[in-house]
């Protein structure tokens, strides 16, 4: 479903990704993890499309078709979802009726007929219980005034209603209590599906005790230096992040036969 | 379609403002007999203003960012053969159902447009030329008792030929619910640059209103028209002790327009005046608001929403005095600005001696959505008590591209994105507005003027 080769990033003149490789099929949930520096946010900006990043070498491949060439919206309307790490917090526009637009414009793209305010309304109260999001937060302009936790469980509640075929999740869980966290986790876990994938990037273990990833990545200095089950993700917790100190990249693992459609 | 006028007998006018000095002498031997001595008076005093000051030139603080030489060489002239006469079609656009309604073309009170039903025991809306005729006794005494022609050309040049316009007056305790709307067109010629003997229309519409103690009135003005003409409104509004007034002007002149307008409100202790701007028409607009808080306990409000385009020029000075103690005024003036347009807002709080507790803000903010577009902004605290609290602040932003991308992100294109932050930029302006009618035609304006306008309508 994601498929990313050999992807060179800089910002600035100063390389930041140094050939990421990554394949993630369908229904699989990928974890990346990695030092601060390491490139992780850079990585979830590119696949989100913003715009200071230079890309000078590799591509991305989302179900197919060139993600690079993708403008945001496209990338959003194809399917692509980006939970981030600090969510803008946008006076005068509401959470609810932005959403509407959004769900609307993706729908349009797919061929899908638009849903009215009350058919969106009837949606929106399904979707919140995901998240447990509050009522006077709907309303409220997107993120403004919101603490930590309420952004974090408010990307997820958008992600609820839009409906990704493919979530990048930039460090959900930093900021967030033991309380938070497993609500955030539980509103992801039940989003999971064999029609959609994750790449969930974090700098701690912790979410990965709820989110339990397929594969784990770890990423130093631009680079995927381990890739592995998700025990590699406790090993790393026991070990720290200066137990890769030094190491080389490994070959990378035997790829499996991919996994056709999605 | 060619006009004939009488030039003046002095011979064709070189420029507007021995134009205007040589139709003065005309209108004025034209004038009915019965205008009142005192009415003569003081639209001569006027006159010998206006012929001392002249048109403003640049090097004058006040002035200092509209240059008036292209207009000062036009040729103006009244619509006294009364040719703009509007049908109800015309008018119909800008009607508030269920409102008190008067209708004005170039200047002229039309009763036959107009609506006045519903009005409470002693109150009066009212074409003024009619009341200056039947009663004169009524208006004199504050006719250019607040804005003073002393100083301001244009004040002056309006008060010179002063001749028609809307009274309207609440008695004590009076609540007039239905608000009271008066609609100005105006209707002028199409090609500027025509020869004197198709000089542009000019209209002095001029409006008196006094809201007695402790009543509650609700005022909006509109402007609009086509083609290229001059309107120079002079408003006074006098909000009595512990009166309630919601003051609206929605400014919609055609594009080639000359929108030159003094907005005075009188304030007596314990009032709560407010008064709402929205400028979107003109090709030149110079709005000047001054409030005298006259009395203490007064709580002032000043919004105000201007959304240019093109080549417009919108300028708001505004002069709040703080006359007396214990009194609040808040000034918040939003503008958003496309293509070549330039906005240049100038505030004045100016508090005197006793003005103890005053409690004065002032905040003006302007998004540019694009490279051309300029604002100036500069406000001025002039303050002479020392009990007091004084905040201004002023801004001259562009859209966050953070949130551009957000919402992009989410699936919005780029434009709705960018017209969503600029709906969502004026829409606490557009909040405050209580008067349903003029709210739901801003909202409508503004759907229509940004791109994508469909994609705001649902997403607000």
């Amino acid at each position: 479903m994601l498929e990313i080769k050999n992807l060179h990033v800089a910002v600035n003149g100063q390389e930041i990704l140094q050939g990421i490789d990554l394949a993630v099929g369908a229904g699989e949930v990928h974890a990346m993890m990695g030092p601060n520096g390491s490139g992780k946010s850079t990585l979830a900006r590119v696949l989100a499309g913003q715009a200071d990043y230079e890309i000078t070498a590799g591509q991305v491949l989302f179900q197919g078709r060139d993600l690079l060439e993708m403008d945001p919206e496209e990338r959003a309307r194809e399917g692509l979802f980006m939970a981030f790490q600090y969510p803008v917090e946008i006076p005068g526009v509401s959470n609810t009726y932005f959403l509407k637009a959004a769900l609307n414009a993706i729908r349009k793209h797919r061929g899908l007929q638009e849903l009215d305010a009350l058919e969106f309304l009837k949606l929106v109260r399904e979707r919140m219980k995901l998240v447990q999001m509050e009522e006077s937060l709907l309303n409220r302009p997107v993120n403004e005034g919101f603490s930590g936790g309420e952004k974090k469980r408010n990307e997820i509640f958008h992600m609820a209603v839009l409906e990704p075929t493919f979530a990048v999740l930039d460090e959900t869980d930093s900021g967030l209590d033991i309380d938070a966290l497993r609500i955030v986790a539980d509103g992801v876990n039940t989003l999971r599906g064999p029609g959609r994938g994750f790449l969930v990037i974090t700098h701690y273990q912790r979410l990965l005790n709820y989110v339990v990833p397929d594969r784990v990545h770890v990423l130093v200095d631009g680079r995927i230096v381990r890739s592995g089950g998700k025990e590699l993700a406790l090993e790393l917790e026991e070990k720290g992040y200066a137990w890769l100190d030094g190491m080389a990249p490994e070959a990378p693992p035997k790829q499996t036969p991919e996994v056709v459609g999605a | 379609m060619a006009t004939t006028l009488e030039t003046p007998a002095t011979g064709v006018a070189a420029d507007a403002k021995s134009g205007f000095l040589a139709d003065w002498e005309r209108f004025t031997a034209e004038r009915p007999r019965h205008e009142p001595a005192a009415l003569t008076t003081l639209r001569r005093r006027a006159i010998e203003r206006f012929a001392a000051l002249g048109f403003p030139s640049q090097r004058q603080e006040e002035w200092r960012f509209i240059d008036f030489a292209p207009l000062a060489r036009l040729v103006f002239r009244r619509d006294e053969a009364e040719e703009f006469a509007p049908a109800e079609a015309e008018v119909a656009p800008h009607r508030i159902p269920g409102a008190v309604e008067l209708v004005f073309a170039n200047g002229r009170y039309l009763p036959q447009l107009s609506r006045v039903e519903g009005l409470p025991a002693g109150a009066a809306v009212t074409g003024l030329a009619d009341l200056l005729a039947r009663d004169p006794e009524r208006t004199l005494p504050l006719l250019g008792r607040y804005a003073s022609c002393e100083r301001h050309p244009f004040v002056a040049l309006a008060t010179a030929f002063l001749a028609d316009g809307a009274y309207v007056e609440l008695p004590a305790g009076a609540v007039l619910a239905a608000p009271v709307h008066l609609i100005f067109l105006s209707r002028g010629d199409n090609d500027p640059e025509r020869a004197p003997a198709g000089a542009l229309v000019a209209s002095f519409p001029r409006v008196l209103a006094v809201a007695g103690e402790a009543s509650q009135l609700t005022l909006v003005e509109t402007y609009a028209g086509d083609g290229a003409y001059l309107t120079a409104p002079v408003t006074e509004l006098v909000a009595g002790p512990a009166a309630v007034v919601d003051h609206y002007k929605v400014q919609r002149d055609s594009p080639e327009a000359f929108h030159l307008a003094t907005f005075q409100l009188q304030a007596e202790r314990a009032s709560a005046p407010s008064s709402h701007s929205l400028a979107f028409g003109g090709g030149l607009v110079r709005n000047d608001v001054n409030a005298v808080l006259a009395g203490e306990g007064v709580d002032c409000i000043l919004n105000g929403l201007y959304v240019l385009e093109g080549r417009q020029l919108v300028d708001n000075h505004m002069r709040v005095e703080h006359a007396a103690p214990h009194c609040g005024s808040h000034e918040l003036y939003k503008g958003v600005l496309d293509g070549h347009a330039r906005a240049v807002f100038n505030g004045l709080i100016y508090v005197h001696p006793g003005a103890q507790k005053t409690d004065a803000k002032q905040s003006n903010r302007n998004l540019l959505l694009s490279r051309h577009a300029v604002a100036n902004s500069n406000p001025q605290l002039e303050i002479f008590a020392d009990d007091v609290k004084c905040t201004h602040g002023s801004t001259v932003g562009q859209l966050d591209d953070d949130a551009i991308f957000y919402l992009r992100s989410r699936g919005i294109g780029a434009d709705a994105a960018r017209s969503l932050l600029t709906y969502a930029f004026a829409s606490d302006i557009v909040a405050r507005i209580k008067v349903e009618a003029v709210r739901h035609d801003l909202e409508e304006f503004l759907f229509a003027r940004l791109p994508k306008g469909e994609v705001v309508r649902q997403a607000v």
